[in-house]
Formats: C-alpha cells, structure tokens, sequence
C-alpha cells in the first residue's frame, strides 16, 4: 500500500488555489530554499530525539530509538520545529491516500477541491495518483503545488486526474537558482513550465521576491517568452518575501520595500501578464 | 418617577433618544394587560422576557410594508404621487420610511432596495445613480438611528445592488443592515463573492439561505431589524421569548424540566402573547387609523407572532449538571438540545395564536439574539462565543441542526481573516455548503473591521469606545452593543480563516 509522510492537513485553505480547498502537505524536499517559511518540511525526521525533552505536553516520547508523537496530546506550540536541528519534524504521520482522504471526506460539503503541497508533494506521485482519484469521485479539484523540480510529462496518470499546478519559478538564471534553492538545475522547471502551459494546466505562477537573491525581472521576462499568449490568462503571484518562519541566512532579512514590488508589477504587466497580484 | 428625570436630565442621551425613552416610560405606566400570576413568576425568575416591548403595545413590533406598492400607487395620505425618476424614487421612499412606525421607532424594513431601485436606473449612469444613491444611504444611516434596520438584496444580480455594495464599502455605514437573499441557482457566484468581499470590509451584507426561506409564507418575505424572516405587506406584531437558562436554573431535573416546567412555561408565554396581541389588534386603534393598512401597504391577515428562543446552550449546560459535557460539545448534551427544541416546535405547532393567518393560527420560532442585559446567555441557538467549534465545518453542521426548527430568523456569526478580502470564493464555498446542510443564515466580518456584529445589528467599534467614555453618540444601538460586547466578550469571537 502506497504511503507518504503527511506533515499536517488544513482543512480550511483560502490560500492554496480557487474556492475553499483542503491543504494536505506532504513531509520531504528536495532543495533547501534559503527563504523557505516552513523549513520543517524539507526532511525526514532521523529520531535524535533532540525535541523531545522540551515538548512542554508530553507529546513527544521516545521509544526503542524512534520518536512518537501523540496529536492528542500536542498543544501545537511548535517548541519541536524550533529546536529542530534537522529541518524536520516529528508531528509527521505516514498515511495512507484512503487515510488522507477520509479526512478530505468530513470537509465536504464546505470545499470545492483538494491541494497537495510540502515540502514538496511530486516525491510522492503514485500517492498523489491514489488520492486524487478518490478525490475526483467524490467530485472534488484537485491541485498541485509545486517546486517544478519532477518532470511531470514522465507521470501522465497523474497529470491526467491532476486539475491544475500552482508552480514555484524560483529563479532564472541557474546559478542563482543553485545558490537560493540548493539544487542543481532549473531546466526540469523551465521544461514543466512549457509542458504545462501546452496542455492548459498552469493553475498559477510564484515568484518570491526578494532583491539580490531572486531574479524575478528575469523570472518575469522568461515566464512570458515560454509560456507565450497563456500571460493573459495565467494568475502570476508576486510574493513579497516575508522572514516569518525563516531558518538560516535570511532570517533576519526585511522584506522587499514597496517601491520594488510595484515596480516588478508594473514589469509584469508590459510583458501581457493580467492577472498579476502582490501578496 | 425618578426613571422619567433621568431621562431628561441625562447628559448621555440625544434628545431623540429621550424623546423615546419617555415615551417609553410613558407606556410603562399602564397595565392594562392581564398576567396571570404564573406568568408573573416567569417573568420574575427571568423565564420569560418581553424585551422591553411596552406595557401597551400601541404599533406591531416589526412592520414590513409593501413598498413595491408604494412605487406603483403612490400615497394619498402623503400626497406623494408614483415617483418617475430616480430623485423621486429616492425622494419618496425618504419620506415613507419617517411614517413606518415599529418598536424602536424607526422603520425596520426598507424593502428590496436593489429590486425598488433598479427600473429606475435607465439612462443614469454609474457615476450620478452613484451620487445619488449616497446621500440616501447616508440620510439612512443619520437619521434611522437604530441598527434594527435592514435592507434586502438579490437573489437576482442587479445594477443597482453592485452599486450599492460598492458604496457601502466606502461609507462605512451601520445602518441599514443589509442581507444578500442567496439561492446558488439563482445568484451568480461573482455577485455573491462582491458580498462577501464587501463584507469584509463593512460587515455587510450578510447571507440569508433563499431557497430555504423563500418557502416559509405563501407571500414573499424580507429580512427586517436582527435577521427576522417576515411577510412582506405584514410584519410581526410582537416577539416574546424564553430565556431558556431562566427556566433550567429552577428544574429539579432534566426530566421535570423537559415534561413539566417547559410545557407549563411555553403555555404561559404563549397566552401572553396573544394578551398583546388581543390589545394591539382590538384595542390600540393601531389597524383601524394607519394609512398604511387603507392604503394596503401593510395587512392585518399578514402579521404573526413571534416565539423567541434564546440560550439553548446554557439551558442544556445546566441540565447536564455536574457531569460537564457542554453543548456543541457532546452528544448527550446536543441530543438533549434537540429534545428540547422539539418540544418547543411541537408547541409552536399546536397552540393556537390570535389573529395570525398567514402563520395558518400559530406562533413562529425565532431565536432571538439577547438583549443588553443578558449576562452569561447567549444568542438563540448559538454555541457561546470562546466555546466555539475548533473546525468551522463542524460548526456549521451543528448550526444547521439547530436553525432546522426556526423559521423566523436564526444566524451565526463568523470573524473573518482579513487574507479572506484576497479569495471570497473561498468563503462562498463555505456558505454553499452551510446552506445545502440546512443553515439559514450566516453573516462575517473582517477581524479588524470597525464595524462589527453584535448579535445580528451592526456598531462601531470607535462609536463604543465614545459611549464608554460618556459621550453621546448617534446610534441608540450603541448603548445596546457596549455592554453587550464586554458581557458576552464579542472581542474573543474565534477568528476563522488560514
Ligand atoms: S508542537 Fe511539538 S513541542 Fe509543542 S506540544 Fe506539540 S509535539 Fe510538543
Ligand atoms: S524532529 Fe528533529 S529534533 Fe525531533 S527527533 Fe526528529 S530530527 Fe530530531
């Protein structure tokens, strides 16, 4: 039976694509963002056993060299991702897609669709695959928010109960790219971003912004040249970089000023993007 | 007599607000209305609550004329002809809503304002209908200065409702309350998002389950004062409710509660509402001198008595005891809820009401929202705010359990995030599918908004502010909502949203 590490489940996402959607982000990644806001979601837990003592509940326990963590328990204070030297977490269950989606299940009437997010979910696709044809019986969208990073023509199954992908462009320029996100390349991005663009399924568009470390003039500029007439039709989301929940060399870097961000908009918009919003 | 210099000499009041106060206590003077002694006594041991409606009821409580009427005959008693122009219109309607008397002075209905406003719209662009449709909101929220007021739109899209969902997000007003009348398949969903955008931005307008509502009278209905759901070219002549904790607190037992002190107190509310009734309708003049009734805006055949409900939740706190299971909470506790619920709808049912055709002879189940007194018992059927559900859903699907048996009006209440203003479809999606379980009504307001709902009328946070610093202010609601917002600690409201 197919299982993914589950980091937690929102029932109620107002964030996560069109409509009411429940979030469920799966635990695993594979870059390392340096601007990344849940850095607890990039590994796997290796049982150190580190948070455990200072989980002010008695959530966490160790036993037998792996740690257990009890949700019934657990006050969500978040003690443990803190102190977590290993940008992981131990509140991570590994479920099955019917356990997932029993969970999905209390939310209807209230939701339009599902959202699967991270860490970074393509690790997972025959899990997705599961889900989302459950999912799609019960009459639900489903989405995928990704980092771009798997080739997604390689999983047409998936791709095929897939709805829509609110992708991540980091970067433009490679070497930029590697040095924000730990990783070695960005051509599978720019590939997706065409692949998806073709078969109608680029739900949305992301560029953090933040000067010096992002590209995002030229994320902009390549984003249209590759994606062509979709500009019009695409939603492109200029997120403004925000150091909550930042671990590591930027965490105490302020946020891009106004000034910046207006004028990235502005870019936007001459390249024929008309549905470009701040968030 | 010292309640009447009070009055006069307070220093907090308007002299409006004086001007009704006296009158009030004029009013109390009287008892010419017969109250058994039993009654009495539930009236002592707060079991039963008049809500300040008078001794001498000498007006119905909630009166919802037919202003699409008005529209097309005009007024002979106003000398007012049918308006051909927007001013007119406008004009007119200024004028008939000083004559609309009702409880607290003021009109409690102002129509289908969208439905009123719209033929008269040809020909006038976005720009001027919009100049003109400010100073009349405005007039509204100045001179109706009582919260108890409300203005219906939809289901339909109109010109004229965008209009004003554009304008009320900028003016800020508290008065009229506005209620979107929603039906999924009649309402488009770019129409009901701008509501709930706009909502987010001046807590109104709220959500009322069409569908659902549209069935309750064989006439068509408004949304007056605090989410009553009433005929339309009738009204309601009175609301009395049980406080239902009242009543919990002198039970021996959940089982003489539930098989003889429910029962016996549910009889001696319903025949004091007919007392008032019988007065209102034979005695007061009221339906013999109106204008409204000769001229048909109003029809005594169209007017109902209302059975308010109130703290549901403290009642079946209470009869669970010691054992602490609460309401919402646990099964035991909700299920006695229901218990209770039903017995009072099978009342409803039986019992006959005085002079209430449209209601078929029978009163009709409100739950009424409180009052500023009401310490420790909240709204109707609500869940107490700070004991809220952890998971929306799972509070919506209780709320649509317990509005089942009202049919006059039943709401809840939700603080939004302000992230919500950037994807109100995401909050349709929850009112969709609150209404396709049953909920009636449902309303939302931004955490931070100045404007926030009380129990279901609308004040100003900075308006509390300068009440509770002695000053006068504009809105008597304000003197409702200051109290009412520390006593049931409206601030702790759980804030829903991600
Ligand atoms: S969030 Fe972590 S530290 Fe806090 S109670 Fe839960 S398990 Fe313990
Ligand atoms: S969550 Fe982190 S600190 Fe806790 S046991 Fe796992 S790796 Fe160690």
């Amino acid at each position: 039976m197919t299982r993914a590490p589950i980091n937690k489940i929102i029932p109620l996402s107002l964030v996560d694509g069109p409509g009411n959607r429940t979030s469920i982000f799966l635990q695993g990644c594979n870059l390392a963002c340096a601007y990344c806001h849940n850095p607890e979601t990039q590994r796997l837990c290796n049982h150190c056993g580190i948070c455990v003592s200072g989980c002010p509940s008695g959530a966490l326990t160790i036993a037998g060299g792996r740690v257990n963590w009890d949700p019934e328990v657990c006050i969500s204070c978040d003690q443990c991702i803190t102190v977590c030297p290993s940008f992981a977490s131990p509140r991570v269950r590994n479920m099955t897609p019917d356990e997932v989606f029993r969970e999905v299940q209390k939310n209807i009437p209230f939701i339009r669709g599902i959202t699967v997010s991270g860490g970074e979910c393509t690790l997972y696709p025959n899990f997705i695959k599961e889900l989302f044809a459950k999912a799609r019986e019960q009459g639900l969208t489903c989405l995928i928010d990704s980092n771009g990073t798997t080739d997604f023509s390689r999983f047409p199954e998936m791709m095929e109960l897939c709805q829509g992908v609110m992708l991540d462009v980091k970067a433009w320029d490679e070497q930029t790219y590697q040095k924000l996100t730990g990783g070695p390349t960005n051509s599978v991005v720019k590939k997706n971003l065409k692949y998806l663009a073709d078969c109608n399924k680029l739900e949305e568009l992301r560029i953090v912004c933040l000067q010096e470390e992002v590209d995002a003039e030229a994320v902009i500029s390549g984003i249209a040249e590759t994606i062509g007439e979709k500009v019009t039709s695409v939603k492109l989301k200029l997120i403004k970089f925000r150091h909550y929940g930042v671990k590591g060399r930027l965490q105490n870097t302020p946020s891009p000023d106004e000034v910046y961000i207006q004028k990235l908009l502005q870019l936007a918009c001459g390249f024929g993007f008309k549905k470009a919003v701040i968030v | 007599m010292n309640q009447v210099l009070d009055i006069v000499t307070s220093k907090k009041l308007t002299y409006e607000q004086k001007v009704m106060s006296l009158a009030h206590a004029a009013e109390d003077t009287l008892s010419i209305l017969s109250i058994p002694e039993k009654t009495r006594y539930y009236f002592e041991i707060n079991a039963i609550d008049d809500l300040y409606e008078g001794h001498a009821p000498y007006r119905p409580r909630y009166i919802m004329p037919d202003y699409e009427k008005f529209i097309k005959n005009g007024s002979g008693f106003l000398q007012i002809d049918p308006p051909k122009d927007l001013d007119e219109l406008l004009n007119s309607l200024m004028i008939l809503y000083k004559h609309v008397p009702s409880i607290t002075g003021f009109p409690v209905f102002l129509g289908n304002i969208d439905k009123l406003i719209e033929p008269f719209l040809d020909g006038v662009s976005d720009e001027m209908a919009k100049k003109k449709l400010r100073l009349f909101l405005n007039y509204l929220d100045r001179t109706i200065t009582d919260s108890f007021c409300h203005a219906n739109i939809g289901p339909e899209a109109t010109r004229a409702g965008k209009l004003i969902l554009e304008l009320e997000k900028e003016l800020q007003n508290a008065v009229p309350n506005f209620t979107l009348k929603y039906d999924p398949d009649i309402t488009p969903d770019e129409y009901a998002e701008l509501g709930i955008y706009t909502s987010l931005f001046c807590a109104n307008p709220a959500f009322c389950n069409h569908k659902v509502h549209k069935k309750t009278y064989s006439t068509d209905y408004g949304i007056s004062s605090c989410y009553n759901i009433l005929p339309i070219c009738g009204g309601a002549y009175t609301l009395s409710r049980i406080t239902l904790p009242g009543l919990a607190k002198v039970a021996t037992s959940a089982e003489q509660f539930l098989n003889e002190l429910l029962p016996d107190c549910l009889e001696a509310l319903g025949n004091y509402m007919n007392e008032r009734i019988s007065f209102l309708v034979e005695q007061s003049g009221f339906f013999e001198s109106s204008f409204l009734v000769k001229e048909g805006f109003i029809h005594p055949d169209n007017f109902i008595g209302m059975l308010g409900i109130t703290g549901l939740a403290e009642c079946a706190n209470i009869l669970m005891g010691q054992n602490g299971k609460r309401y919402g909470h646990d099964v035991d506790a909700d299920n006695l809820a229901d218990q209770i619920m039903t017995i009072i709808s099978n009342f409803a049912v039986q019992f006959p009401a005085k002079y209430s055709k449209i209601a078929n002879g029978h009163f009709m189940l409100h739950a009424q929202v409180g009052m500023d007194y009401d310490l420790g018992i909240t709204s109707g059927v609500r869940i107490p705010v700070g004991d809220e559900l952890e998971n929306i859903y799972d509070h919506l699907r209780h709320s649509a359990r317990f509005h089942r048996e009202i049919t006059t009006g039943c709401g809840d209440i939700f603080p939004f995030e302000t992230t919500g203003r950037n994807n109100p479809s995401a909050i349709l999606d929850i009112v969709k599918g609150s209404f396709s379980l049953g909920s009636k009504y449902i309303s939302f307001y931004e955490e931070n908004s100045d404007l926030v709902r009380i129990t279901g009328y609308l004040v100003k946070r900075s308006e509390m502010e300068k009440y509770r610093n002695n000053q006068v202010v504009l809105h008597d609601t304000t003197h409702l909502g200051a109290p009412n917002y520390e006593h049931n600690h409206l601030k702790d409201r759980k804030v829903r949203g991600v």
